[in-house]
């Protein structure tokens, strides 16, 4: 998956989490959380939903990489490049 | 309870807020009950696979974000559905509310399967990988959930808590409520009964080899308590919770009163874990006759908790018998017959739905009695069409449930005074 595809799959990812929330002005520079109301349970849907759709395991220590979208995509493409788009 | 008749310890009953199978508000529900409309559909559950049920249409979405749906429990849907159109049916300025004063008491006959056995089934999918639980098991399968997913939906923050009652379940939540506000411990209890049981295999397949699980070409005709056919129950969800006040609370603020609660009371059989037993249930209405002052002549509508058991059927009826076969003019209607078995909610449910006799006189019917069971004989029943009654002032209620739990609520159309 490309960079691209990984952010799409964050989008879809959130869009389940937070069905409330309007993304399509999401900042990808400034942290989630001040853009929309999610909560640490909710971070954790997003790390459950990657490990079981993606089979990638983030360790706790590396949660602070998810704060933004450029963060967690950055952190995610060397994860996921050798990964199959699913579209 | 002899302090009843002391002002403050008169407890009415001053909103009702419920979704069933066949009405999501009490107005449709009581219409459909009184036109002999059954809420009994075709449904498809994990592993049983076609079974009937009681389902519900209510629209999550009215009192929750869609986040809050996806964070929290059927049950727990179902719970903030039913308070919150208690309250507004109540017509309680909620902002005013001082919410430390206001208390959830639901009654539920099972918490967490439907969680649990989700989660397994998750698992199952990953090599059984407990990596890949969800870490929203906890706060869903808690055994306070569907009471504190409503405190927190309203901002309550006053006493929480379920329960756990089996299928006695929805009068205890009453009777909790009821105890609460005579202690002084609350000023408003939201109180009843709530189920999500039709989402657990478990409950399908456990009555299935217990030979208890109905079955019927028409769904309708399924669940027939009293009815030679029977065949088991029809497993539903719903819920009904109420609002309760002290009487002098309800009185100043002009509240309109559907019914003071006026006798209850609480018993076991200790004889088996599934078989009901006939002289317990009579010597728990006697209690609640009793504590409400009353005798069985007093009583104008006995809402049975009959759940189309072949042995459960019988053995309240033996009960009904010793208790009520000296007063032919009382009249015994089953609400399962229509909705099929709401578990935790029955007994609120069963009883809301013929608290509108009090203003228009009719004791619903049982329906689907084409064969009445002559062990079920009593000439009381009302039989598939509804009852016109000369005077509807005092319901009884009866809900009983596994391990011998017995529990019934008399409720008294409400005379100033």
């Amino acid at each position: 998956m490309n960079p691209e595809e990984i952010r799409q799959a964050i989008l879809e990812i959130l869009t389940r989490i937070v069905p409330d929330e309007d993304l399509s002005e999401l900042d990808d520079s400034v942290s989630f959380r001040e853009q929309i109301e999610l909560d640490s349970m909710d971070f954790l849907d997003i790390v459950m939903e990657l490990r079981k759709q993606y089979r990638v395991q983030i360790p706790e220590d590396d949660y602070l990489h998810l704060d933004t979208m450029d963060g967690t995509v950055n952190y995610l493409t060397p994860l996921m490049r050798d990964i199959q788009s699913p579209a | 309870m002899s302090s009843v008749n002391h002002r403050n310890d008169r407890i009415v009953i001053t909103g009702i807020g419920l979704t069933a199978p066949n009405g999501n508000d009490l107005a449709e529900y009581r219409a459909n009950l009184l036109n002999g409309v059954s809420g009994v559909v075709p449904y498809e559950t994990r592993y049983v696979g076609n079974v009937l049920a009681g389902v519900c249409q209510f629209d999550e979405t009215r009192y929750q974000r869609r986040k809050e749906v996806r964070r929290g429990t059927r049950a727990g849907s179902v719970s903030i559905y039913c308070a919150q159109e208690a309250i507004a049916k109540s017509g309680l300025d909620w902002e005013t509310v001082p919410k430390d004063r206001v208390g959830v008491y639901i009654g539920i006959t099972e918490h967490g399967n439907v969680e649990t056995e989700n989660e397994i089934h998750e698992i199952s999918q990953f090599d059984y990988d407990t990596k890949f639980w969800s870490h929203h098991h906890n706060p869903r399968t808690v055994a306070n959930n569907p009471a504190g997913e409503v405190a927190l939906s309203m901002g309550i923050t006053g006493p929480h808590y379920t329960i756990g009652a089996a299928c006695a379940a929805g009068n205890a939540g009453f009777i909790q409520g009821v105890q609460m506000l005579r202690l002084g411990e609350v000023d408003l209890a939201i109180a009843g009964g709530s189920s999500e049981s039709i989402h657990t295999f478990g409950i399908f397949a456990s009555f299935a080899s217990q030979g208890a699980l109905a079955r019927h070409e028409d769904p309708t005709k399924a669940s027939r308590p009293f009815d030679t056919d029977r065949n088991g129950i029809v497993v539903s969800e719903g819920g009904c919770l109420c609002t309760l006040e002290r009487l002098p609370d309800a009185l100043a603020r002009g509240a309109t009163i559907y019914g003071e609660i006026v006798g209850y009371a609480m018993n076991t059989d200790a004889t088996d874990f599934v078989l009901p037993n006939a002289t317990r249930q009579a010597e728990c209405i006697h209690l609640a006759l009793s504590r409400a002052g009353l005798g069985p002549g007093d009583i104008d509508i006995v809402s049975s908790h009959a759940t189309a058991t072949e042995q459960g059927d019988i053995e309240e009826c033996k009960a009904l018998s010793a208790v009520f076969g000296d007063f032919p003019d009382v009249a015994i209607n089953n609400t399962k017959s229509f909705i099929g078995h709401a578990m935790g909610a029955a007994g609120a449910l069963e009883l809301a739905g013929n608290l509108p006799a009090f203003q228009d006189g009719i004791a619903h019917a049982t329906i689907n009695v084409d064969n009445l069971d002559p062990k079920c004989g009593l000439p009381q029943i009302v039989a598939n069409t509804p009852r016109q009654l000369d005077k509807v002032d005092v319901i009884l209620n009866n809900s009983f449930g596994m391990l011998g739990i017995n529990s019934v609520l008399i409720v008294k159309r409400y005379q100033a005074g």
